[in-house]
């Protein structure tokens, strides 16, 4: 073996000690880098018992209800297999609106979850307004959509 | 000419220095034409997202940059690997050169995203997985280029940040697949194989953009290779004939 084989099975070695490592330690803190929950993984009892913690899910349609004359506003997120109520109030972001993914900052109280931030996610989908509304005249297609993003994309 | 003493003749510090003149300038020109004619096309002709209004639009500059941050990494590991494994003069240099490009694609990348963030997602930063393996790539990136400098021997310089650069490079899967491996507040890819979620109209810009960013970057690394490699054979015959002349 020349030097140089040598130094090539050194690095490569080197290299898979490494990614081996860092996979494990990925792997024990997997539910740790979730940076929400969905309302499924919460219904399997993955939040915390205390305190307060982020639930993703989309808004789900005829949901959303404005308190006359304040800022409270309630909505269920959903992922169409568990649904949870939000009370939120303050100012919502541009983005929220029903059927799109959302993700909430707080405390679950009596089945009710209390939300202090509330964050909007947007689809890696981009297209110009005529294309969405020819789209979404075809209610069934809006909702294959719907579907099909909340495959590839778990708990939006 | 073979491939293999085309390498060869590739590893030589001065018949590097001397075709990479040439290739530097068709780069920066090919870079520069592609940039402007992506800048037209996506803040000019593309339309205006269906939900995100124009506010989309930093997406040329985002995109392109974040994925700069990942090629440059690779680039620098894979210098670092030939350069550990073969000894090879140019492949530190050119690691060495690369590294302040690929920490300021990052910035880039990070404060663009940053400021998108904020309209659109209702905030500048949250430390979830996508945006916070960038941040480490970006201390990565810093952390290869102190290294670097840190010793009095280049070669001891050279050998440390090749073996950063070579753990670190693990990184660079995780940043790209972090949205697929864990949920985070950041979108998942577009792209899905060869075919992607944004509308034609709006995704020529970005490729060629992203084709701009690439020859840009192509340049840049050529011209700092070339000075690279002038300071650390100051003392050769071809350096002082270069400098001399």
């Amino acid at each position: 073996m020349t030097r140089r084989h040598q130094r090539l099975v050194m690095v490569l070695l080197m290299l898979a000690c490494i990614s081996a490592a860092v996979a494990f330690a990925l792997r024990a803190f997997n539910g740790d880098l979730l940076y929400y929950l969905t309302p499924t993984q919460l219904a399997e009892g993955r939040a915390p018992a205390h305190g307060a913690f982020r639930l993703g899910g989309i808004v789900a349609p005829g949901s959303v209800h404005r308190k006359q004359g304040s800022m409270t506003v309630h909505f269920v997120l959903t992922d169409y297999h568990h649904a949870v109520p939000v009370v939120y109030t303050g100012i919502l972001p541009d983005l929220f609106r029903v059927g799109q993914g959302i993700v909430v900052k707080g405390q679950l109280v009596n089945g009710v979850f209390l939300a202090s931030q509330v964050l909007a996610k947007h689809s890696a989908k981009y297209m110009p307004p005529g294309i969405h509304q020819a789209q979404s005249s075809v209610p069934h297609r809006k909702m294959l959509a719907l579907r099909r993003s909340l495959r590839e994309d778990p708990g939006a | 000419m073979t491939l293999k003493t085309f390498f060869h003749r590739l590893g030589s510090p001065p018949y590097f220095y001397q075709i990479s003149r040439p290739w530097g300038r068709a780069f920066a020109w090919i870079g520069l034409l592609l940039i402007l004619v992506g800048l037209y096309g996506g803040l000019w002709l593309a339309p205006p997202d269906y939900q995100q209004g124009n506010g989309f639009r930093i997406m040329y500059v985002h995109v392109p940059s974040a994925w700069m941050s990942l090629f440059v990494f690779m680039v620098i590991a894979v210098c670092s690997f030939i350069g550990l494994v073969w000894r090879m003069r140019l492949a530190y240099a050119v690691a060495a050169a690369s590294a302040p490009l690929g920490a300021a694609f990052t910035a880039v990348a990070l404060v663009t995203g940053s400021l998108w963030g904020k309209p659109m997602w209702g905030t500048y930063w949250v430390w979830d997985a996508r945006l916070t393996s960038e941040l480490i790539l970006f201390f990565l990136y810093l952390g290869v280029i102190t290294l670097n400098r840190s010793f009095e021997d280049q070669k001891t310089g050279d050998k440390a940040a090749a073996i950063l650069a070579l753990v670190g490079a693990i990184d660079v899967p995780i940043v790209h697949y972090s949205v697929d491996w864990w949920q985070t507040l950041h979108q998942g890819s577009s792209f899905k194989g060869l075919t992607s979620e944004i509308a034609p109209s709006m995704l020529w810009p970005l490729l060629v953009l992203m084709a701009g960013f690439m020859f840009y970057y192509g340049w840049l690394v050529l011209w700092r290779t070339r000075s690279e490699l002038l300071l650390r054979e100051a003392d050769r015959d071809w350096a002082q004939q270069v400098i001399g002349s």
